[in-house]
């Protein structure tokens, strides 16, 4: 790509895009990498505070794996620009508003149920976006999602136990899910919502079909579990127009945290 | 090119002949860093090996797109071929995936040598210890990203599985 201001600042404006083939394509690659990067992270905060010592376990390794993920897009973000960025400059070097993950994981970690509500949405979501990539033209993205959807099996499996065993305990647990639930439900949809460069991924067969599409498919599995488990229906999405671009104050101090220590020394290496 | 120049002035000596065979036997002496019964060959990691007159390039499948001993990997490999007397490329590529099916019988022995039982469907899994099929899923995520946790109800001992993927 030859523009020369960072993509992540006129991703959101196809105006001028051209074809737009690589620039959808970034686009699509940095809002993955970034819903990645951000739940990960913010999953790692129960390291060490989990609430029984196997799920400390099992919580540390599934923000290991997101963060994996991220990386793994990072890099592949970094090849389709190629402007001189290196994955862990895209990751670290950019200001929060910069960000374009979905604005449902900017509900920070809160507590338990919350952290499950989050997940829940987020990984469902993720895996109905995972599967219109399966066949993607754009064979280095089709190799990687083979490869997460393998792993992100696992993650599933974790969270849908979870959320039945909140909403079934009934008392306190489910009481706490239903309310993280109603403060996310309206972002849930965030994930999904339509990306500018849609018609050049549709044209280009990078992705199967539109996102409103996998938005239904989606919907319709969420309902299901939440119906089965008495749970109020997903509201619409929320001003699905700033869905990745106006970010919290939750964020912003995520933001702060996790770009702390490069800040400190850009030049250190590990 | 980087023939060596003979030292009689004579002219350009060729690079000793390099095989493709030699650089894979030659990884199965590398082992993973957290089990050291089992070579990375073994394990299924190795996806191409490639002999050019000037390098050797060598393809790796990381079991785990997080996996955090690739570097240390890299670096052994790399360590291993250095022998070759040529520059050695590693690289990590998901042209296909790592799958539990690419381990071979031998790295199937080593995961059990290691105390680690070898990835199966949860209901076929025995304990490495004492092989008893009375055994209990006790979470899917273990202390590393590829194993989980189980318990042996005959020899009451807790053991990790290889996760299947």
């Amino acid at each position: 790509m030859t523009e020369s201001e960072p993509v992540e600042r006129i991703a959101m404006d196809f105006t001028d895009a051209g074809d737009g083939r690589e620039r959808a394509i970034a686009l699509l690659l940095l809002s993955m990498a970034d819903d990645e990067f951000v739940i990960g992270f913010s999953d790692s905060e129960w390291t060490g505070i989990g609430p029984i010592l196997e799920e400390d376990v099992a919580i540390s390794s599934l923000a290991q794996d997101e963060l994996g993920h991220a990386q793994a897009l990072y890099r592949l973000f970094a090849e389709v620009v190629a402007d001189g960025r290196d994955a862990d400059a895209v990751a670290y070097d950019r200001p929060a508003e910069g960000y374009l993950h979905a604005r449902l994981l900017d509900h920070g970690r809160g507590d338990w149920a919350a952290t499950i509500a989050r997940r829940y949405l987020y990984e469902t979501a993720d895996a109905a976006r995972l599967a219109a990539l399966a066949e993607t033209s754009f064979e280095p993205l089709r190799d990687l999602v083979a490869k997460i959807r393998r792993e992100e099996r696992y993650h599933l499996m974790h969270v849908e136990a979870w959320l039945d065993r909140l909403a079934e305990a009934g008392g306190e647990p489910r009481r706490r899910l239903m309310v993280a639930l109603e403060a996310m439900g309206p972002d849930a949809g965030t994930v999904l919502a339509l990306l500018p460069g849609e018609p050049a991924l549709l044209r280009h067969g990078i992705l199967a079909e539109p996102f409103a599409a996998v938005e239904s498919t989606w919907r319709a599995r969420v309902d299901g579990t939440f119906g089965r488990l008495g749970l109020a229906p997903l509201p619409a999405t929320r001003d699905p127009g700033t869905a990745r671009t106006r970010h919290s104050h939750a964020f912003r101090a995520l933001h702060h945290e996790f770009t702390m220590v490069r800040g400190s020394e850009a030049a250190a290496t590990w | 090119m980087v023939s060596p120049i003979s030292p009689l002035g004579l002219g350009l000596v060729p690079a000793p002949a390099v095989r493709a065979t030699a650089v894979r036997a030659a990884l199965r002496s590398v082992h993973d860093p957290e089990i050291p019964t089992v070579s990375i060959a073994d394990l299924g990691l190795v996806h191409e090996v490639r002999v050019d007159a000037d390098r050797i390039a060598v393809e790796l499948l990381p079991t785990f797109v997080a996996c955090p001993a690739l570097e240390v990997i890299r670096s052994t490999v790399a360590d291993a071929l250095s022998n070759f007397g040529r520059p050695v490329d590693v690289e990590f590529t998901f042209a296909v995936p790592w799958t539990t099916d690419r381990l071979t019988a031998k790295g199937r022995a080593g995961l059990r040598a290691a105390g680690i039982a070898p990835p199966s469907t949860p209901i076929d899994v025995r304990c490495p210890f004492c092989e008893s099929a009375r055994v209990v899923m006790d979470s899917p995520f273990g202390p590393t990203l590829c194993r989980s946790l189980f318990y042996c109800r005959d020899c009451r001992q807790p053991f990790e599985a290889f996760k299947p993927v």
